[in-house]
């Protein structure tokens, strides 16, 4: 077949079975953009309102499913304002393909109207980017961008697309396969080391599991599920593990890290085994490293060679995915005479009760001001714990991950690497596209939602029923926090003056607004917003201005070092 | 190294190394007889700890192909410098028994200059120009070091 560049992007897209594509046109992508109107058949395109949040649907959409995002916008500014997205997803390894229109390839270099040097700017913040001169390698050059997005450590891929090459007509063929010297994903993790950490596993007296992201993106959530419960170890998860095992299970202690639990930070710091799994010892979670689990053995399980020993050296690395070693674990475990003993952590979980017992998480209820800790749960209880929620960045987001209780991998969207503010919205679009009929949900502050607000357009074309839960304080409420503890309360700008009024806002852009300021009526206010099935909603709640995120870890603190409330 | 022979593939390996806050001492890149791979020499300095880091990094680049720690094994390290030097009156005797001790050609002359190019290891080099007076140095050129394993192991793909 022969086709221009623009419609073998087309083509290419539909034959790997990409169904959703976020953009925005501009003139170096005008080509593409005609060619998806000729030539798309079951491609959708949706029309973001800024490149930003195209980047964050796309995201969202990759989160929860598994499967690459893939966003187009055009050259220039369409590109710069997709760089926070791509830093976020880089962050965090989301699969993802972002298309850049380009300036002609004659024009490259000469300061061209809309040109920036786009493969220059995204190089530090993608897993890897190319720069398509001639369209006969366009056909290879996208599979080679789906292959590495997607395999080994996943992350975003840029394909900077020159409007010349666009036009350029080829022939076309689907590449089938596609295979790199330089770039070979390990696929299996090393049994004899695999043997050695069940053998670990089986002798340990304080052993923990600290699984991460890695285990959701790496679709181990079932094998770590059988694991744990087999070996009847404690399990803590960190901020983007949340719901790889279910945190209604008694065996797992909470999130560990700045804002875990009491009784997971504890017993990170006194185990004897550490067993890491997809996660990456980020220092929000080890907090000051000198003093990171000082008494451990440490078993530590990724599929990035790089991630291993990088903060905190360990005992037994084990590179490969995460699905595979932990199944060859569990049949170890399945052959092995010796069987794990509940008796050598008895006096273990003894403890970790003990910890447990102080209920860190639990907050003041009797004043007239809604708790924003009450506000999540009221959500959890009223979405049955069965939704899909994407948070943005601040107290909000720690509070969701604190009180929504995951117990499904892929329902917990947050951009936990970057902390970008502004991510939530778009991302429960890209969430909402690809499960038109759960319930999905943003739960947000007044500050981050105003990063992306002009996508509730967005989602009254595509009629997105995304809920947002927006936690408003008045205040960057994080901001407020840190300063208060650490600046002398010295709130500077951390007040949000002048906002708007979001349920007008909401009805001004044709959705409803639902204003909840008594903790008498939220819980019925909340059912009759979830019930509106098919409507986008914004659920503002008034919530106590002062209210902090506890328990909390300093910054460059130890994990037993922990302000309570 | 190993790199595939494609532009930007030398700035991710310069770009890995200052976003990581890495130092680059010096760097050599060419063609190698497969026109698709260029063969790159780094030297950088660092714990055992950070070079490992360093390499498993770089073997994360999707463009480097195969990446070797030299130090690691026997290996032959030469650099390439070309070095004019003022030259006149007694000094142009001077000059030319200093650079055969060094065992330094002289590539080029002038009625006032001498430009000696010489191949040896970093340090050789280095005492090369410790050895004379710096008000006679007019320019230096080096290479930066290139290195390649001792005995029948190679780097190849
Ligand atoms: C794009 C961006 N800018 C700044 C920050 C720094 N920051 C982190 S939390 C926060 C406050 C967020 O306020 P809000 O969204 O109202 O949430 P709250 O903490 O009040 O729940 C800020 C400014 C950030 N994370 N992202």
């Amino acid at each position: 077949m022969e086709l221009t560049g623009a419609q073998i992007l087309i083509h290419f897209l539909e034959d790997e079975g990409v169904e959703h594509i976020w953009g925005y046109p501009g003139g170096a992508a005008l080509p593409i953009y005609d060619a998806l109107d000729t030539d798309a058949k079951k491609l959708q395109h949706i029309l973001v309102r800024h490149e930003q949040a195209a980047v964050h649907a796309a995201d969202g959409f990759a989160r929860s499913t598994g499967k690459p995002g893939v966003v187009l916008v055009t050259s220039g500014p369409g590109a710069t304002n997709t760089v926070t997205g791509i830093a976020t997803a880089y962050t965090d390894s989301i699969p993802m393909i972002i298309i850049t229109g380009q300036v002609p390839t004659s024009m490259i270099g000469l300061d061209a109207f809309q040109e920036v040097d786009t493969v220059g700017i995204t190089r530090p913040i993608v897993k890897h980017n190319f720069l398509v001169k001639d369209v006969k390698d366009l056909a290879i050059t996208l599979k080679k961008a789906f292959y590495i997005a997607t395999t080994g450590r996943p992350g975003p891929v840029v394909i900077d697309f020159p409007k010349d090459v666009q036009n350029a007509t080829s022939h076309y063929e689907y590449p089938q396969e596609v295979a790199l010297r330089s770039y070979l994903p390990v696929v299996k993790g090393h049994s004899g080391q695999i043997r050695k950490a069940v053998e670990m596993m089986l002798s340990a007296e304080r052993p923990i599991f600290y699984t991460g992201g890695g285990v959701v993106l790496g679709d181990g959530s079932e094998e770590l599920t059988k694991l744990v419960r087999k070996l009847g170890f404690p399990i803590t998860q960190t901020l983007m593990g949340l719901g790889a095992f279910p945190a209604s299970d008694p065996l797992s202690i909470g999130m560990l890290g700045m804002h875990g639990t009491y009784e997971a930070n504890l017993a990170m710091h006194h185990c004897d085994v550490l067993i890491a799994i997809g996660s990456r010892f980020d220092d929000r979670v080890t907090g000051n490293i000198e003093k990171f689990c000082p008494t451990a053995k440490i078993i530590h399980v990724d599929i990035d060679p790089a991630s291993i020993s990088k903060n905190v050296v360990v005992d037994i690395p084990i590179v490969g995915p995460v699905q595979q070693v932990l199944q060859e674990m569990n049949a170890l475990l399945d052959k092995q005479a010796q069987q794990p003993q509940a008796e050598n952590t008895q006096a273990w979980w003894a403890q970790i009760e003990e910890w447990r017992s102080m209920d860190c998480l639990k907050f003041d209820t009797s004043g007239t001001k809604i708790k924003p800790q009450a506000a999540v749960k009221a959500v959890w209880e009223v979405t049955k714990g069965d939704a899909y929620v994407t948070s943005d960045v601040g107290q909000h987001q720690m509070f969701a991950a604190q009180y929504y209780t995951f117990d499904k991998p892929r329902r917990w969207i947050n951009s936990g690497g970057l902390g970008t503010m502004g991510f939530g919205l778009p991302a429960a679009m890209g969430v909402q596209m690809a499960f038109p009929d759960a319930t999905v949900l943003c739960i947000t502050g007044e500050g981050s939602i105003q990063m992306n607000i002009q996508e509730l357009s967005t989602c009254l074309q595509y009629g997105l029923p995304v809920k947002i839960v927006c936690l408003n304080n008045g205040f960057l409420g994080m901001v407020r926090q840190w300063q208060e503890f650490f600046y002398d309360r010295r709130y500077s700008m951390s007040y949000m003056d002048s906002l708007p009024d979001f349920v007008k806002l909401a009805e001004a852009y044709g959705h409803v607004g639902i204003r909840i300021d008594n903790p008498a009526t939220m819980k019925q206010q909340l059912e009759e917003a979830f019930a509106l099935k098919d409507r986008f909603v914004f659920i503002d709640i008034i919530t106590d201005q002062q209210e902090n995120v506890y328990p909390m870890i300093p910054a460059g603190a130890g994990q037993n070092e922990m302000i309570l409330v | 190294m190993l790199i595939e022979n494609e532009s930007g593939a030398l700035s991710r390996v310069a770009g890995l190394f200052s976003a990581r806050g890495y130092n680059i001492q010096a760097l050599t890149v060419a063609p190698t007889e497969d026109e698709s791979l260029s063969r790159l020499t780094l030297v950088t300095l660092g714990n055992a700890h950070q070079i490992e880091q360093i390499v498993k990094h770089l073997n994360r680049l999707i463009d480097v192909v195969k990446v070797v720690d030299l130090t690691e094994g026997a290996h032959i390290e030469r650099e390439l410098m070309l070095i004019k030097l003022s030259a006149v009156g007694n000094y142009r005797d001077e000059f030319v028994r200093l650079a055969d001790i060094f065992r330094g050609t002289i590539v080029d002359v002038t009625a006032t200059t001498y430009t000696v190019q010489m191949i040896g290891e970093t340090q050789k080099l280095d005492a090369f120009i410790a050895a004379i007076d710096p008000a006679f140095i007019l320019e230096t050129v080096r290479s930066g070091a290139m290195g390649i394993m001792r005995g029948e192991k190679c780097l190849q793909i």
